[in-house]
């Protein structure tokens, strides 16, 4: 393995540059080992997204077979941006440019050819991904596009004038800055409205560690104003007991939860969200959509018929309804949270697994991994639920292992495990 | 810190039965494709191949590649059985076999410490979100 990851490296580096240029050029990908001198690639997988699945799956794919699958990573954006350690934006403790990244490193280091570009068509008849500006065809294709959002019951806020208005910043961006300078703006006994979708939805304690963040900056800076909570589902449905807990300790009076409040129209002009009993106004709105698997993995016929994210067999990824295409990331079916962790581990199995079906053999039998989750409370503490799942062969879904839980409480030595666990995965993603 | 290790070491190692684990703890076909994805899901706290950063941070996590086996072993036996405080490893610890906590012991002992880092933070550019 210390050997796998020295060739990589120094081997790599070298043909960067010659990389660089094939990729930058009319699409036309030079393979690697011919760039190289050295024997031709046994195949080439395509990577759809550049998030945290997507980027993982691509690095670990390149390692583990040692440089002899080709890597093709297409991604729209010019640049990475963290959601985890955004609502920390909004808290006013962290920075945007904190939080984003370029994909130099991960380029070079692993000789991963790179598209900026955006999806237009899947023909997996075919095998080939058709692209605003060209097109590329693979032996094995990933879907990594995390999530799409839903408006068909809001169609109001489809449109970026809208969301300037309202913003989800559910991707963090420029939208998770608006909405920092909307609170910024909005007057001392103000209303913070944010609504919370149907589970599953990415990221499933976000919206409640988004309520802590705004509550911490209000009450520092605005301490007359409310936060109303119109949640679509029953209950808090992540960490409940503990963020109850830190509503009342250290945001006692300021939060407002509603559960069963599924949102059923918005008026853009005044902010106002109507739920089936009730009309909520707001100075600062945040709606946060419903969700399904993105864009690209619709394009690919990747969803289950009944239900829109996609199903995957859990040893692979590889999808249940097109052969020879995987799903990695929030896109997929599988009954766990759709977190950065569970993303990358997701990314890593599908990897390990490409690279030994790639080569004749056979997947893991029986695939186990982690997944930690942190949430900020304040601009210090946090609190973790964490989980080792491991795959049941009877019920063919990963299934938590024991000893899995959540922080007996938030605490500043876990605030600094969560930053710690932010500069790790951005650097195993990235670098 | 060497010599907490090595006592570390010695007095821990007098620590073994686990009760009622043994039933669980069977071998699994394709062992080393089984450590390797289980090893890299460590990678979000420990770095890749456990080479976790080294920051400006007040706490950098621990980097474990090229510990030693005996060491690691004892450290995620101790995590489970709660001889060894934790504020999360304790979870993982007890989610895992005794076999795959050997193997991650055996994997990571034999990783090459390498100098990993972080991506360069940047300015967040003028394009419009999705």
């Amino acid at each position: 393995m210390n050997n796998t990851a020295d060739f990589n490296r120094r081997d790599f580096i070298k043909t960067a540059g010659v990389l660089g240029a094939s990729v930058l050029g009319a699409l036309a990908f030079t393979p690697h080992a011919v760039a190289m001198g050295k024997k031709p690639p046994i195949g080439r997988v395509v990577v759809i997204g550049g998030g945290y699945a997507g980027t993982s799956a691509a690095k670990y794919i390149r390692m583990w077979s040692m440089g002899s699958i080709e890597v093709v990573v297409i991604e729209p954006s010019p640049q990475f941006v963290s959601c985890p350690l955004s609502n920390l934006v909004l808290g006013g403790s962290q920075q945007i440019s904190d939080l984003t990244f370029g994909y130099d490193m991960l380029k070079k280091h692993h000789g991963i050819q790179w598209v900026q570009d955006t999806v237009t068509a899947v023909n997996s008849d075919a095998k080939k991904v058709m692209m605003q500006r060209g097109e590329i065809t693979y032996d094995r294709l990933i879907v990594a596009p995390g999530v799409d959002f839903i408006y068909d019951r809001l169609p109001q806020l489809q449109t970026a004038e809208a969301q300037k208005q309202i913003p989800h910043a559910w991707k963090a961006g420029w939208q998770t800055v608006n909405l920092r300078q909307q609170l910024e703006s909005m007057p001392n006994g103000g209303v913070f409205v944010i609504t919370i979708p149907q589970a599953p939805y990415r990221c499933p304690p976000g919206p409640y560690e988004r309520i802590c963040q705004v509550a911490y900056y209000l009450k520092a800076h605005k301490p007359k104003s409310k936060i109303i909570v119109l949640d679509a589902n029953a209950e808090i449905i992540s960490k409940k007991g503990l963020f109850t807990k830190v509503w009342a300790n250290n945001y006692a009076g300021m939060i407002d939860y509603r559960p069963d409040s599924a949102i059923v129209s918005v008026d853009v002009q005044t902010k106002t969200v109507s739920t089936e009993f009730e009309q909520v106004k707001a100075d600062v709105l945040n709606v946060i959509p419903p969700q399904r698997a993105g864009k690209p993995a619709q394009m690919a016929n990747l969803l289950a018929s009944d239900y829109p994210w996609c199903e995957v067999d859990f040893l692979s990824y590889e999808s249940k309804t097109v052969a020879n295409v995987h799903v990695v990331g929030d896109s997929v079916a599988s009954g766990l949270p759709k977190s950065a962790h569970m993303a990358t581990s997701q990314a890593r199995v599908c990897a390990s697994a490409i690279v030994e079906l790639m080569q004749g053999r056979s997947p893991d039998p029986a695939p186990v991994f982690a997944n930690t989750c942190y949430s900020f409370v304040d601009d210090k503490q946090a609190m973790h639920v964490a989980n080792v799942y491991r795959y049941d062969a009877a019920k063919k879904i990963m299934v938590s292992a024991e000893g899995g839980g959540v922080s007996p409480a938030p605490s500043d030595k876990e605030g600094a495990y969560a930053k710690a666990w932010a500069h790790n995965i951005w650097s195993d993603v990235l670098t | 810190m060497k010599t907490f290790i090595l006592n570390f070491i010695l007095i821990s190692s007098v620590v073994l039965p686990i009760p009622g684990r043994a039933a669980e703890d069977f071998v699994y076909p394709a062992q080393g494709l089984h450590t390797r994805t289980l090893a890299a899901s460590c990678a979000a706290c420990h770095g890749t191949n456990g080479n976790a950063v080294k920051t400006n941070a007040e706490f950098d996590a621990t980097a474990i590649a090229g510990l030693d086996k005996a060491y690691i072993e004892q450290r995620l036996i101790d995590f489970r059985t709660g001889v060894r405080p934790a504020t999360v490893m304790h979870r993982h610890a007890n989610g895992l076999t005794l076999d795959e906590i050997k193997q991650l012991a055996d994997y990571f002992s034999r990783q090459k410490p390498e100098k990993h880092t972080m991506p360069e933070p940047q300015m967040l550019k003028a394009v419009q979100d999705e």
